[in-house]
């Protein structure tokens, strides 16, 4: 499984970033995770507002900034 | 939201409904929230009369005791505000997304798109690490440029914690004027924007990404997680914030306590026509969150500078940021930045000067 956090740089994202590191921990699933910041790859997903969550290419959330629990939902689903 | 994730809440939904009890928690948590603030609200003027003058036997009338009794009033009662207006702000821009506004101005055209994305511009969650991205997605769908500047021209400049303070130190009106003319010169300055035709001082790339393919929403979200999203922005803005607004209404007591009236009145008063744009001028490099501003604002007031003046002031720290002029140096030309920086600050300059001669 491959999934990106989406972001330039800004707390919430860094905070994305180690709340999805943490739900994979916890989760125990075997995925590699990516920090994106460059806009010109944030643009070309589509996504406006960030921090954003991509899961194996597709955008499953952009503007929030999900706890852990909600993560691992969004993560487990796929 | 993906196909995945609809899915996903679906399943949520079907298989753990929510007991009953558990569903009555969290609005029965939040009439009691607000039942016990109200009488807290209510209540304060009286408590914090009682405190200084009865339990700490000071005496009224003297400088202390103006300034202990000012600062146990206004503390308590601007945090009181704060939490409920971020909170009740909270709840509103869960209604709102980025994708949703886009779609709401794509197409429109300058005037009537200028005012919605003003007011668009103040209600949707924004946070000033995607004003690139968003910037993008507007206008390679349809949105005028000019319509993006009003929306990226309010979103900054009308601050509920500015709002919220305002209108506790200084009442609603001031709190009414700050809103106000925030909204009109968000609306004018974009308009003026779109009509000035500065399309070509956007860096060309912008405009040869591909139009994003539209983001499908799930715009059903329980009324529970809308709670969530207004008290985690209380814990977020009231608790970065708290320190600084107490700072501030500290320095406002003190003001209130000792200094005598009329001092800043000959710098920054009426009579002198170069103080609004002095005060634009010194704003723009300056930045600063929104409370911190504001026991600036009280103090210059307090000292007798003019009201225009001093918002003035205000807007030009809040709305133009030099953060936020490097951010928007990735899709904007040096020209366009210069324009936008112009038009924005002559219209600040055109309230603080009306303000000035009309209060």
């Amino acid at each position: 499984m491959k999934i990106e956090v989406l972001g330039t740089g800004c707390p919430k994202c860094m905070s994305m970033e180690q709340n999805v590191k943490k739900a994979i921990a916890e989760l125990a699933v075997d995925a590699d995770v990516e920090k994106v910041t460059d806009i010109q790859q944030i643009i070309q997903r589509g996504v406006m507002s960030t921090p954003a969550l991509v899961i194996d290419g597709k955008v499953v959330l952009q503007g929030k900034n999900p706890t852990v629990d909600q993560l691992k939902h969004l993560i487990s689903g796929t | 939201m993906s196909n995945e994730a609809r899915k996903l809440s679906a399943e949520h939904t079907t298989s753990k409904p929510p007991k009953f009890g558990k569903r009555l928690a969290w609005p029965a948590l939040a009439l009691a929230a607000g039942a016990a603030w109200w009488l807290a609200y209510t209540n304060l003027e009286r408590f914090a009369n009682w405190l200084v003058y009865s339990a700490l036997g000071m005496t009224a009338g003297t400088r202390l005791s103006s300034a202990i009794s000012f600062f146990i009033y206004e503390a308590p009662k601007v945090l009181m505000l704060l939490i409920l207006v971020v909170f009740g702000v909270g709840i509103v821009r869960s209604f709102f997304t980025p994708e949703r506004t886009r779609r709401l101005l794509a197409g429109r055209r300058q005037t009537l798109g200028n005012v919605l994305a003003s007011l668009l511009g103040v209600v949707t969650p924004f946070c000033s690490c995607s004003a690139v991205p968003l910037f993008i997605g507007f206008v390679t769908t349809g949105v005028p440029l000019g319509v993006t500047f009003s929306f990226l021209i309010a979103a900054p400049m009308i601050n509920e914690v500015a709002l919220v303070l305002l209108f506790g130190l200084f009442g609603w009106k001031v709190a009414a004027l700050y809103l106000g003319t925030g909204l009109v010169i968000a609306m004018v300055a974009g308009w003026v924007i779109g009509r000035l035709r500065v399309e070509r001082w956007v860096e060309g790339w912008v405009y040869k990404s591909a139009p994003m393919a539209p983001q499908g929403e799930d715009e059903r979200m329980r009324w529970t997680e809308r709670l969530r999203l207004g008290r985690d922005a209380v814990k977020d803005i009231v608790g970065r914030v708290w320190p600084y607004v107490l700072a501030g209404i500290a320095i406002g007591a003190g003001i209130h306590g000792y200094v005598p009236e009329q001092l800043m009145a000959s710098i920054m008063g009426k009579g002198a026509w170069w103080s609004v744009p002095l005060a634009v001028v010194i704003g723009i490099p300056m930045y600063s969150n929104a409370a911190g501003i504001i026991p600036i604002v009280q103090a210059l007031l307090e000292k007798g500078a003019a009201l225009g003046t001093v918002l003035a002031f205000m807007m030009s720290v809040i709305g133009l940021s030099l953060p936020e002029v490097v951010i928007l140096r990735k899709v904007l030309k040096l020209p366009l930045i210069a324009t936008f920086v112009g038009v924005v600050g002559a219209g600040i300059l055109v309230v603080g000067y009306l303000f000035n001669i009309v209060l």
